[in-house]
């Protein structure tokens, strides 16, 4: 039997994209697979009695090294912000390219606690930085000060002891460009070393909060339960700067998204499921109910969503008491199943378990990907008009209905922000600035494309009815780009007023690995990262389901 | 020491700032990282160009022939070289393009080198008394070093190069023989083991 791959104009509708979880495909978890040979170590580790000062902890195999510095400084409570308008943290964070000299951490001192407006080089490879979840650090110290383990349940609630607020890459202030690092075999998968930069910072904040209380009174100190360890992840605040990236990027979204679907399609093709397969897959789906009832948001569409989940998980619990998952193609019928009777949250959660069971399956389409999107950025002029129009009608149908004449599909606008050159969403009838809109009304301006080509000869070359409408060039590349990539393009309006941003961040925190979405409002929301992950010093024999445990 | 993405973003918004399409803005972002990628001055020409660009008058170029000449004020190098790029598989049967009267000529060069690419073939362009050779958007070999502002060029000259060898036949021999060397002679019984042997190709 030949599964299909599921149709792009279903997938790609922002309602599914944002119901995605977290998988065996998820990038921090093919980070530690990747990464679980390397030698890892602590280099230096200067604080003073409160926790301020440098660190280092790097990854090293044969002759490579990448190295995390950190830098915590003393903040004051009113200073400690988690918006990307904040100027000051609790600490900084570099990953650099191999052994750091005394210079090189001198030079970085000077620049990583500034951030955006410090100055990186070609030998930083990512950069962050991070505040304390000042009730859980301080409760955390507390404890283990007095020779206490903290709260667990407190502790489960949060998730972590820092949060970050921004992770760079790619060549943003000075920091190495991709193509200086691209055909390095260990970082083949995209943001590996952002994976790698985030899971360092958070042995660093299990270090620093053990010498803290050690300080505080060191007679009665007990440092952290490597369990209660293994359960603290790293926060993380996402706001709308993530959401254009996905638009900005059609290739590489394809490929992320094309891995997806291609291992559904592989999974459903299985004939003869292994009963060890079956069991892993139920296994994993009935441990990872204990996330989804530890997952605490403020959030009333969050909150409806989860309540959703769990009444489709033990719907499809009970369905699978009776199901023989050894009869021919088992997976298939139950994804089938899934599909007719469950909501979309809950159906992609069982697509993500599906994969639990075939790393070789994954494993090979984990290393595809990543792109190289520049081969793609040339507009083929030689093609023609009737070219054009084919693909228009075939992979944007639905855009194609959209009217743009109603104030509702047209209502807001993305801009760059003045303050801190960061993607914005506003009201184009609100608010000014709708001029300067960024080219990301996808859906807007593919429609106007459709209709500009209407009067057109068929035949005409594209690079002649360029000429005269090259306002529309943005979109012409896309379409020829979708041709060849069909999981490229978000089908929906991303400009119209029903449109819910935090679908957007979802999408793309669901293939960083996040867990946990709270969302705090429709532009951001917080997630966590690496909870239940092993410690760097455990990686050599880890179980790769730990992120049920 | 700025980025090539800084440098791609950064060109990307100021040639939209001044008015251009993001289309075109895009193109442009991407051929600044070129031409500061194979160590020509990209920013300093594109800089000159877009505070100039309010205050001056450019011609646009729509299609572009055999010769094409401004008399009054020079050619815009981003739309000329935005046509030529969209153009290219309709012109590379031409042998020769002579262009007259471009401003700001280094920002046209980026697109030559991409269109290179597209046709498969190398492009040779001498730009007044400087001589480039584009070579599939690969590298871009030159006399020409200078880090300046070229506001304009009187004369640009543009030939489309078979795909043909550089070397003769009898070169190719030559080499071919040495090479041979590393072969080994196939004895009678491993010839009769090889693919195909023992059948009819009728069969």
């Amino acid at each position: 039997m030949q599964a299909q791959l599921r149709d792009p104009k279903t997938i790609m509708k922002l309602s599914r994209l944002g119901s995605f979880h977290q998988s065996k495909l998820s990038f921090l978890r093919s980070f530690l697979k990747e990464f679980k040979d390397w030698k890892y170590n602590n280099d230096l580790f200067d604080l003073d009695e409160n926790g301020y000062g440098r660190a280092v902890y790097s990854f090293s195999k044969e002759n490579k090294t990448y190295s995390l510095i950190c830098f915590a400084n003393k903040i004051n409570p009113n200073e400690r912000s988690d918006r990307v308008i904040a100027t000051k943290w609790d600490a900084a964070f570099v990953l650099h390219d191999g052994v750091p000299s005394k210079k090189d951490i001198e030079r970085l001192e000077q620049n990583v606690p500034k951030q955006e407006v410090g100055r990186l080089s070609y030998k930083e490879l990512t950069l962050s930085r991070a505040n304390k979840s000042v009730r859980v650090f301080d409760h955390v110290v507390e404890s283990l000060s007095n020779g206490n383990q903290p709260d667990k349940e407190f502790l489960s609630k949060i998730g972590y002891l820092y949060r970050t607020t921004a992770v760079y890459g790619s060549g943003k202030f000075g920091l190495a460009d991709r193509f200086r690092i691209k055909n390095r075999e260990e970082i083949c998968g995209p943001f590996r070393l952002e994976m790698m930069l985030v899971y360092l910072v958070r042995q660093f904040t299990f270090d620093q909060v053990n010498h803290i209380a050690k300080h505080k009174n060191s007679k009665k100190f007990v440092p952290l339960d490597k369990e209660i360890s293994r359960n603290l992840g790293i926060g993380n605040s996402t706001g709308l700067g993530m959401a254009p990236f996905i638009v900005n990027h059609p290739t590489l979204l394809n490929n992320w998204i094309l891995a997806r679907e291609n291992a559904l399609k592989k999974v459903r093709e299985i004939k003869n499921i292994k009963k060890e397969d079956f069991e892993t897959f139920i296994n994993c789906l009935k441990k990872s109910i204990k996330n989804i009832t530890s997952w605490n948001t403020e959030s009333e569409f969050q909150k409806k969503k989860i309540k959703q989940l769990m009444i489709d998980l033990n719907k499809l619990l009970v369905f699978i008491e009776d199901f023989n998952f050894q009869s021919d193609y088992g997976f298939n019928k139950l994804y089938l199943w899934v599909e007719e009777n469950l909501d979309l949250e809950c159906s992609e959660y069982v697509v993500s378990m599906m994969f639990e069971p075939y790393d070789s399956i994954i494993d090979p389409l984990i290393k595809k990907m990543s792109s190289e999107e520049e081969k793609f950025f040339n507009i083929p002029g030689e093609r023609t008009v009737q070219d054009l129009r084919n693909i228009l009608e075939e992979k944007y149908s639905g855009i194609l209905k959209l009217d743009f004449e109603k104030k509702e599909n047209n209502e807001n606008f993305w801009f760059i922000s003045k303050n801190k050159e960061e993607p914005r969403l506003a009201n184009r009838y609100n608010e000014k600035g709708s001029e300067l809109e960024q080219p990301l009304a996808i859906a807007r301006d593919i429609k106007r494309l459709y209709e500009r080509i209407s009067n057109q000869k068929n035949s005409l070359n594209i690079g002649k009815f360029l000429i005269e409408n090259n306002d529309l060039r943005h979109v012409v590349r896309r379409a020829f780009i979708i041709e060849k990539f069909p999981y490229s393009e978000i089908q929906d309006n991303i400009i119209g007023s029903n449109l819910i941003p935090i679908d957007m961040l979802r999408l793309k925190l669901s293939f960083f690995g996040a867990i946990k979405f709270d969302p705090r409002s429709d532009k951001w929301l917080r997630i966590c990262m690496f909870q239940g992950a092993p410690l760097p010093n455990e990686l050599k024999n880890f179980n790769d389901y730990w992120v049920y445990n | 020491m700025k980025t090539l993405s800084e440098i791609d973003t950064t060109s990307k918004r100021a040639t939209k700032a001044v008015g251009f399409s993001w289309g075109i803005a895009e193109e442009v972002g991407k051929n600044m990282k070129l031409l500061e990628l194979f160590g020509l001055s990209g920013i300093k020409n594109l800089n000159k160009y877009l505070q100039d660009y309010k205050k001056k008058q450019f011609e646009k170029i729509t299609l572009i022939n055999e010769i094409n000449e401004s008399k009054k004020n020079p050619f815009c190098p981003i739309i000329l070289g935005t046509n030529f790029i969209d153009q290219v598989n309709l012109m590379d049967k031409k042998k020769n393009i002579k262009i007259h009267n471009l401003a700001f000529p280094v920002l046209f060069l980026p697109f030559v080198s991409r269109a290179s690419e597209v046709i498969g073939k190398r492009i040779f362009l001498k730009l007044d008394d400087k001589e480039f050779l584009f070579n599939l958007n690969q590298s871009i070999y030159s006399n020409y070093l200078k880090n300046e502002i070229l506001e304009n060029s009187r004369s640009i000259s543009i030939d489309f190069i078979e795909n043909t060898n550089s070397f003769s036949e009898a070169e190719w021999n030559e080499i071919y023989k040495l090479s041979e060397d590393t072969f080994v002679e196939e004895s009678d019984s491993l010839k009769m083991g090889a693919a195909g042997a023992g059948l009819t190709d009728n069969d």
